[in-house]
């Protein structure tokens, strides 16, 4: 706390300062009361987004939107990264890994599809670009790529339990990413505890929630698929609050029955079925974004730490993610469906 | 097991205008330190956080200025001090050890009285910024906090003064 503000005090309070431009609820509901997607515009245009959708040829489409404020994202957040020094480049570094993985593995999937490489890349993430991101569309053999690319990436230790992998189809594609992601969240995890102080009760609270919530994520996704019990507990992240036992609880649930049983101990997650059935219109996805949201808020109560740059992103990916889903249901004329946005503030 | 008494290691064969240099140095520098320190806590937020909101810049200067007065508080204890300090003189009297041992302290006192003083205002600044930036109307709330922390400031001299009034050096080189 004395000596944090020598290297970090400045981004600390600049981060504060992007968080108060996040949209409020006064704009959303403005947003859901415009007609068509150039009301949309005009509306964002009042807020911090200014003129960012300036050049962009009507009609509007909502791909184009939901890329214009990613890209205002990548500039808040690569103006703090591109000056930072370590820990705090390291740490934002780390936040910039899942949208690696996110890619490579969005990547190889397209090449075996064979799809157009540029195609590919305007779909990427621009948060986790990387160089020789071209390269992995050169071929689909796991230990190839890992040769020619992966290895001088720092996310090559991840990739050391994939390479056994002998044909990439639809379902090692989806356990590779988690294997990836697991090791990417464990990472993570250990170094915010290098780290120590606030930053790491803070971290420690959040990384375990996402692992809980990529956990069940799996868990669900893969009823009915013929993957083995052991397999998927080796998806589950060793980080969360359900580890051990409700890791191995959740690997044995067949059904929704099971995973109630097995969520039932946990305070934050067996509101879960409750709550997803009541409205109808909530999916497990909802419930996971709207606890996110409420631990990413409560983060930004503490000073000192580097919570705040995470909590940064997420907050405003999910801002992002509501004003897509306005727009769609605008464009797509589903007025019904307009209300299901995650308020933040 | 024999005990030895402070006299007899030549603890009393140090001048007490050692002691008095020491302190003069003390209250200046380890003031100035905790007025620094506090100065950058508050001012690397406060710059941060008028990027996105322009207007918290000249009130939040307040936290700056009640850094810098502790810098203050300790500049004045020592030219106090320096005020008193004389030559050496060859045979110690009672009133010199008195005045070496009380400058010392009355130093020691400010110096780290300020130095927590201004660590305390830099800290509560620098939240202080940052809140005003959120809302504006938090500004004087959070202002009443940094006023207490500046008060202990204000303690250290008042009894670093009051510790070293009657200190004064023999005149006469006997």
């Amino acid at each position: 706390m004395l000596s944090f503000n020598i290297e970090n005090g400045y981004y600390e309070a600049v981060v504060r300062g992007y968080r108060k431009s996040l949209l409020t609820s006064t704009d959303y509901g403005n947003l859901i009361q415009c007609e068509t997607l150039d009301d949309v515009k005009l509306h964002l245009t009042g807020t911090t987004y200014g003129q960012f959708l300036a050049n962009e040829p009507t009609p509007l489409d909502t791909t184009v939107i939901a890329e214009k404020c990613t890209e205002k994202l990548v500039e808040e957040f690569n103006y703090i990264h591109k000056q930072v020094v370590d820990p705090l480049s390291t740490f934002l570094d780390y936040i910039t890994y899942g949208y690696m993985i996110d890619n490579i593995v969005y990547l190889i999937s397209g090449t075996i599809h064979n799809s157009d490489l540029k195609e590919l890349l305007k779909n990427c993430h621009p948060l986790g670009m990387f160089e020789e991101i071209e390269a992995l569309s050169v071929s689909t053999n796991p230990s190839d790529l890992y040769d020619s690319v992966i290895v001088d990436l720092p996310l090559a230790p991840y990739f050391v339990d994939c390479l056994s992998k002998e044909d990439l189809n639809e379902l090692n594609i989806e356990i590779i990413l988690n294997t990836l992601y697991k090791a990417y969240l464990e990472d993570f995890y250990k170094y915010c505890e290098k780290i120590g102080g606030t930053t790491f009760e803070v971290m420690s609270e959040l990384l375990r929630f996402e692992a809980d919530r990529r956990t069940i994520t799996i868990t669900v996704n893969s009823f009915g698929t013929e993957l083995r019990k052991d397999d998927k507990l080796k998806l589950f992240p060793t980080i969360g609050y359900l580890y051990p036992d409700g890791n191995n609880a959740l690997a044995k649930a067949e059904d929704e029955d099971g995973v109630r049983a097995a969520l039932e101990n946990y305070n934050q997650y067996n509101k879960l079925f409750e709550e997803t059935e009541l409205d109808g219109e909530k999916s497990l996805e909802d419930f996971f974004f709207e606890m996110e949201v409420e631990l990413n808020k409560a983060s930004f109560e503490r000073q000192f730490h580097y919570g705040v740059f995470y909590s940064f992103v997420k907050l405003k990916e999910q801002e992002i993610r509501n004003i897509v889903r306005i727009s769609e249901c605008i464009s797509l004329d589903r007025r019904e469906s307009l209300n299901q946005y995650v308020t933040l503030y | 097991m024999s005990i030895i008494t402070l006299g007899e290691t030549g603890f009393f064969d140090i001048e007490p205008q050692f002691f008095s240099a020491i302190g003069m140095g003390c209250s200046i520098g380890i003031s100035v330190l905790g007025a620094a320190w506090g100065i950058f806590i508050t001012g690397s937020s406060l710059v941060g956080a008028s990027v996105r909101a322009p207007h918290i810049r000249t009130k939040n200067l307040i936290s700056v200025i009640f850094a810098e007065a502790t810098a203050i508080y300790g500049l004045v204890l020592g030219i106090i001090i320096q005020q008193k300090y004389t030559e050496h003189k060859h045979i110690a009297q009672g009133i010199d050890y008195y005045s070496g041992y009380a400058l010392f302290w009355a130093g020691i006192i400010t110096g780290f009285g300020n130095m927590s003083c201004g660590v305390s205002v830099g800290v509560v600044g620098s939240s202080c910024a940052l809140a005003d930036a959120a809302h504006r109307s938090l500004f004087v709330k959070i202002l009443v906090i940094e006023i207490f922390a500046s008060a202990l400031g204000i303690f250290a001299i008042i009894v670093g003064i009051l510790v070293a009034n009657n200190a004064s050096f023999s005149k006469f080189d006997y």
